[in-house]
């Protein structure tokens, strides 16, 4: 691009948001004259001036109604498998709902691993997804027999998966080994025996220890269920189920930057509040594309705005954002009324009636819109 | 003018009354649970007495001497015999007693530490409301308490247990309520704020009830049966039991009474009083009437939704609306809404007389009530309001002059606002021209549907008159048709063509040819008489008839609904098609365009003539459906059948290849799950398929034109209609189970044929067997239930959504904050736009840049 008409787009760098600006120089075709870039900014620059929110609108209440609306049109399927070969996936309504509630735990939780360029061949992405795939002991276990009366009990395991996951034994066991305290742990030919060392321990515990047994995690990362490596456009990820940000972010070959998870809670312990408040709106699109609706993005950040102002994240709920407003009767006209007078006539609240539904109540003008300026005038 | 001021509430406080403040309220003590004497005239100290006001016509009130209506009723007060725990109060006092000392009423919490903890609490108070400063104190008081003793005097600390609902016990010895109250009154002052209590506003001993307040009669009136036998209100009742018990309890003490019997009455006192608070309490039994009916009392009164709250106070009734039945009108303009004769002439609008007025508005007094147009009443200067009848007109003729108010009948080009509940976005209530015309129901033009999302099988609409100039200023610069074409939801237009207005200019530009007559004829039918941009030749085509409704300068480049290109340049459509793609709503970038290049009405009036025209063509050229609309021609038969049976055979061989064990599973399914995924995936290549050579035959129908025009209908209908229905599937799966191990007694056991898991060979143009037609209804049915039971979840979501962003509003520096001034966003949506003033949420840059460039080359 010449000089010129870049200084001449940088004249109105202070008035135009980046995102038109770039688009500006995105769109502007090379060849350009100056006379025209002049004529194209002040029309672009008119255009935006005249396309800006009136003050006073009730951007909020517009924004409800624009998620609101095409709610009754979303489904209620809360499983569906995406595509043919993917995991299944919690869309539509019940997701939506569960992102605005700020559920700890969601019904889904999944991850989308990105790996670094030189790790992203398709033989290292699947033996990534093998390699952080959580395995119980119990997947490995083939058989189990218990001598009573040597208190033994003679595990079995599945060779084949042991080899599929590059899993030595003596390794394994070595890893196990603390978990058996008051055990023996003997290498056998067909997996591993365990024997009590005092002789006197009670059978109970042997059958406890074996139901222990299966729970402990013998490969992979804590929490990662399932795994899927899928072609994504050019590159591989790595699909799981279950998540475990904070350990998946810090192994090196992972690319950081791209890789995602879907519990909201997570990010905000991970990463952080800015960061639940982009997958907050990064989540809703993606439910809102995916049933064909189209929602401006700027009511969703709007939403999420609410949800992370107060520096952690809340939910659309009585307990969350609701319960943050200053007026005691828009809290008591949404949910548990008798809560919220209690505890105003306790503490001696004042409600000075600043926003909507308290002013509707008293029959008076509500502070939105052409509600909001009041005209002077000398009587005579 | 009397009308200029108005009483303006500045703010409301709360608090908790005090036993002083009580009685200082009190117009009268009740002291007996009788209600009337023998003469049905309300006892003195009775419940019903006159001091609390009046409810019968007739009477006088005792304290302020007003009528019924005119007085509002005073308060009285119940003095009790022995104090009660107040149910709402009762978590509070529990955690106070927890952390309080019992002898010197001090909080357990060591001197010197006191006022750190109070920075502390208060900082919580500020940040997160007093409801979590509360909690927070409690955990504050847990940690300098269990020490056993008292910091402050040394005594020896009991542990205070709470038997629910309202019994206190310490070490397993039952604290009496006045006990209770004693420990609270030795609390000091300086202690509260810890508690997030208030000082001045309220003080612990409060909270237990020693004086109760009645309500004013007229807040719980009787009422009279027809058999002239009165009943009373549920609160009545309640407070009767109160009364009742409290006497004898009075009585019992004063007869000096065994401990046990003045026990056992205080407690029944203590329910009666929570009841009366709330019936609701999860360890009483409720209430009730002698039928077995709960008792509503005060908090029921309250709470839900038909609770005092949300039914009364935040939800408001009005006069002046009217509702019916709609039926469409595609003649009337956009923003018009045709009204019955009947309702115009029962909805009024108040005119001011003035000088210039005074004789048209005569016309109308002398019209009267019952003949259109006329007036019903006339509004004298001093706000005396006068029926206009036969009788008393020739009186009101006289008397009328200039600042008398005539509420005169709706006539054509009132305002008025439209509506049709669910009301979910702002288009759901805007702003119509009144048009008066014969009939019973509301008249709307089709196009208008959408924002509405009405339809025509027998839904009503509200209406809605404006009383005021500000009223009707607000509705038509803000809520008119025009101004609420785009969506704020994403920049597109929400009203557009619909149905036969799109198929019949999807026609009219595709195929048709015309003779100048028929133009002329054509374009004269949608509004329009200035004929001079019609090419002058005799052959017109339709493309050219369709230019004619566009501005002579208008320039538009964009795409129809088969991804052609279409090009409109100086106002003549040079390329590609009208349908749904351009003239729908939605997706209609046309539509945008035009509004904004030539504004709201210009956009209207424009909508209106090209669903005119569309449906002018249809008219002429004529359009139907018959059956012989779904044969398919021999050829595609055949196809269609070899599709299926191809399908049909590729699910067979899937289903040996799993017998066989060579069916690989895909990754984290098991072999089964694969192999449903695959058949699945089969079968419903057998409908897609189907349904593509259907749609490819050559001869063109009445259904393909709407599928391809957008108009109604898609692929698959069609495909349903005239190749093959297809799979049907239950929650992503084929249908399954229902009796053992088969979907149907019809079929043998343990079979996964695909005949016997849901799939229907058959279209509904050669109908189905019974069996398909059962699986068929299956899913009908899922699908019916899925709408049911989402309506009122999405109906939830939305009352928390909007209840949660009421009050955030965009200010004047471009910040968006909520009601306490808290910023929520620094630019609203991080460039400042609104929505409904872009293209989908964009500035148009590349349009921008393509009209300058353009205009040069």
């Amino acid at each position: 691009m010449k000089k010129e008409i870049s200084t001449l787009i940088d004249g109105y760098r202070e008035q135009l948001p980046v995102s038109v600006i770039e688009k500006i120089e995105e769109e502007l075709p090379a060849n350009v004259t100056k006379k025209d870039a002049t004529e194209i900014l002040a029309k672009i620059s008119n255009a935006y001036e005249s396309s800006k929110v009136n003050a006073g609108e009730c951007v909020g209440l517009v924004s409800a109604e624009s998620i609101g609306e095409p709610g009754t049109q979303m489904t209620l399927n809360t499983f569906h498998a995406a595509g043919v070969a993917e995991m299944n996936v919690t869309v539509g309504l019940p997701r939506i709902i569960e992102i605005f509630d700020a559920r700890k735990t969601i019904k889904t939780p999944m991850m989308e691993i990105y790996l670094q360029k030189e790790h992203s061949s398709l033989e290292q992405v699947k033996e990534f997804a093998i390699r952080i795939k959580q395995t119980l002991l119990k997947e490995l276990i083939s058989d189990v027999t218990i001598n009573i009366l040597e208190q033994e009990m003679k595990i079995a395991l599945h060779k084949h998966l042991l080899e599929d996951m590059k899993l030595e034994k003596a390794v394994m066991l070595k890893a196990i080994k603390p978990k058996f305290k008051g055990f023996e742990l003997n290498d056998t030919e067909e997996g591993f025996s365990l024997k009590a060392k005092s002789a006197k321990s009670d059978l109970k515990e042997v059958y406890a220890l074996k139901e222990k047994m299966k729970k402990i995690k013998v490969h992979g990362m804590k929490g990662i269920k399932q795994v899927l490596p899928v072609k994504r456009g050019e590159e591989y990820v790595v699909l799981t189920s279950g998540t475990n940000l904070k350990d998946i972010l810090s192994m090196p070959e992972v690319d950081a930057i791209k890789t995602t998870s879907n519990d909201l809670y997570e990010i905000q312990n991970v990463l952080g509040i800015e960061a639940v408040r982009e997958a907050i709106i990064q989540e809703v699109m993606k439910v809102i594309e995916s049933q064909g609706l189209d929602i401006d993005i700027r009511h969703i950040m709007l939403v999420a705005d609410i949800m992370c102002v107060g520096g952690e994240l809340k939910g659309i709920t009585r307990f969350g954002v609701v319960s943050e407003k200053s007026s005691v009767l828009a809290r008591s006209s949404f949910e548990t009324p008798i809560k919220h007078m209690v505890g105003a006539s306790l503490s001696g609240e004042e409600d000075w009636l600043r926003s909507v539904v308290e002013n509707v109540m008293i029959n008076q003008p509500v502070p939105l819109g052409t509600g909001l300026p009041g005209l002077v005038t000398k009587l005579k | 003018m009397d009308q200029s001021v108005h009483k303006k509430i500045e703010y409301f406080s709360f608090a908790v009354m005090s036993p002083k403040q009580v009685l200082d309220l009190s117009a009268a003590k009740v002291v007996t649970p009788e209600l009337y004497d023998r003469e049905g005239y309300p006892v003195d100290g009775g419940l019903m007495d006159i001091r609390l006001g009046v409810i019968d016509p007739g009477l006088r009130c005792k304290t302020c001497g007003g009528k019924l209506k005119e007085c509002l009723g005073h308060f009285g007060h119940i003095e009790l015999a022995r104090p009660v725990i107040h149910i709402s109060f009762v978590k509070q006092v529990y955690d106070v007693l927890r952390s309080c000392c019992k002898s010197c009423g001090k909080v357990l919490i060591p001197e010197e530490k006191i006022k750190k903890a109070l920075n502390h609490l208060e900082e919580v108070g500020a940040e997160r409301g007093p409801e979590a400063q509360r909690r927070a104190v409690r955990e504050y008081v847990k940690k300098y308490k269990d020490k056993g003793k008292c910091p402050h005097c040394q005594t020896k600390q009991g542990s205070v247990k709470i038997d629910k609902p309202y019994s206190f016990y310490e070490d397993d010895q039952r604290l009496s309520s006045i006990e209770v109250r004693a420990r609270l009154e030795r609390i000091a002052d300086e202690d509260l704020p810890l508690f997030g209590f208030t000082p001045g506003v309220m003080r612990p001993e409060w909270l237990v009830v020693t004086v109760l307040q009645i309500p004013p009669v007229t807040m719980r009136p009787s009422i009279t049966l027809q058999s002239g036998e009165r009943s009373e209100d549920d609160l009545t009742h309640k407070l009767g039991d109160v009364v009742r018990i409290n006497q004898r309890l009075f009585e019992n003490i004063n007869a000096g009474a065994p401990e046990i019997i003045i026990e056992d009455l205080w407690d029944l006192l203590q329910y009666h009083v929570t009841t009366y608070f709330d019936n609701g309490v999860a360890q009483l039994p409720p209430a009730r009437h002698r039928g077995g009916q709960i008792l509503k009392t005060l908090t029921s009164r309250i709470k839900s939704k038909e609770g005092r709250i949300r039914h009364n106070l935040a939800g408001k009734r009005t006069d002046f609306s009217a509702r019916t039945v709609i039926s469409p009108d595609p003649l009337i303009s956009l923003n018009e809404v045709g009204v019955p004769m009947k309702m115009a002439m029962h909805l009024t609008v108040p005119e001011r007389v003035t000088e210039w007025n005074k004789e048209h508005l005569i016309t109308y007094v002398k019209n009267g009530p019952s003949k259109y147009p006329g007036a019903n009443y006339i509004i004298k200067p001093d706000g005396r309001r006068k029926t206009l009848t036969s009788e008393t007109m020739e009186e009101i003729l006289e008397e009328l002059e200039v600042g008398y108010i005539v509420e005169r009948h709706l006539i054509n080009g009132d305002v008025a606002l439209f509506n049709r509940q669910p009301s979910l976005h702002r288009m759901s209530m805007m702003c119509h021209k009144v048009r008066v015309l014969p009939g019973k129901t509301f008249r709307l033009n089709p196009s208008v549907c959408n924002p509405y999302n009405a339809d025509f099988d027998g839904d009503e609409m509200n209406l809605h008159i404006p009383q005021t100039e500000e009223a009707r200023a607000e509705a038509e610069v803000l809520m008119l048709v025009q101004t609420q074409l785009i969506s704020p939801r994403d920049g597109l237009s929400v009203v557009g063509c619909i149905h036969d207005a799109i198929t019949g200019n999807y026609l009219l530009t595709k195929e048709l040819v015309l003779t100048r007559e028929e133009a002329i004829d054509l374009l004269y039918t949608c509004g329009l008489n200035d004929f001079s941009r019609l090419p002058n030749k005799a052959k017109i085509d339709g493309k050219e008839v369709f230019s004619m409704l566009l501005p002579a300068d208008f320039t538009f480049y964009g795409k129809d609904k088969s991804r052609n290109e279409v090009k409109i340049i100086g106002g003549w459509l040079k390329s590609g098609l009208m349908d749904k793609a351009n003239l729908g709503d939605g997706s209609g970038l046309m539509l945008r365009n035009i509004y904004a290049d030539y504004g709201p009405e210009f956009t209207a009036e424009f909508l209106g003539r090209i669903s005119k025209l569309g449906i002018a063509v249809l008219l002429r050229r004529g359009f139907s459906i018959g059956i012989g609309d779904l044969d398919l021609m021999k050829e595609t038969q055949e196809q269609v059948n070899q599709i299926i049976n191809e399908s049909v055979k590729r699910a067979a061989e899937l289903v040996d290849e799993f017998y066989a064990g060579e069916l690989e599973a895909l990754p984290g399914r098991t072999v089964e799950e694969t192999l449903e995924l695959r058949l699945l995936e089969a079968l419903n290549k057998a409908r897609n398929k189907g349904g593509e050579a259907a749609m490819h035959q050559i001869r063109e129908n009445a259904a393909l034109v709407m599928a391809r025009s957008g108009a109604r209908g898609n692929v698959l209908n069609i495909a349903q209609m005239t190749a093959v229905v297809g799979q049907q599937a239950l929650r992503g799966k084929r249908i399954e189970k229902g009796f053992k191990n088969r979907t149907l007694t019809y079929f043998k056991e343990g079979s996964i044929e695909p005949a016997a898991r849901g799939f229907i060979k058959n279209n509904f143009k050669s109908g189905l067997t019974p069996s398909e037609f059962f699986f068929g209804a299956m899913t009908g049915r899922d699908a019916l239930m899925d709408t049911a039971l989402r309506t009122p979840k999405s109906g939830y979501l939305y009352r928390r959504l909007s209840n949660a962003m009421q009050d955030l509003k965009a200010e004047y520096d471009g910040t968006v904050r909520d009601a306490s001034s808290k910023i929520v966003q620094f630019s609203y949506g991080e460039d400042g736009l609104d929505v409904s003033k872009t293209k989908n949420g964009e500035i148009d840059v590349k349009g921008i840049i393509r009209v300058v460039v353009g205009e040069k080359q």
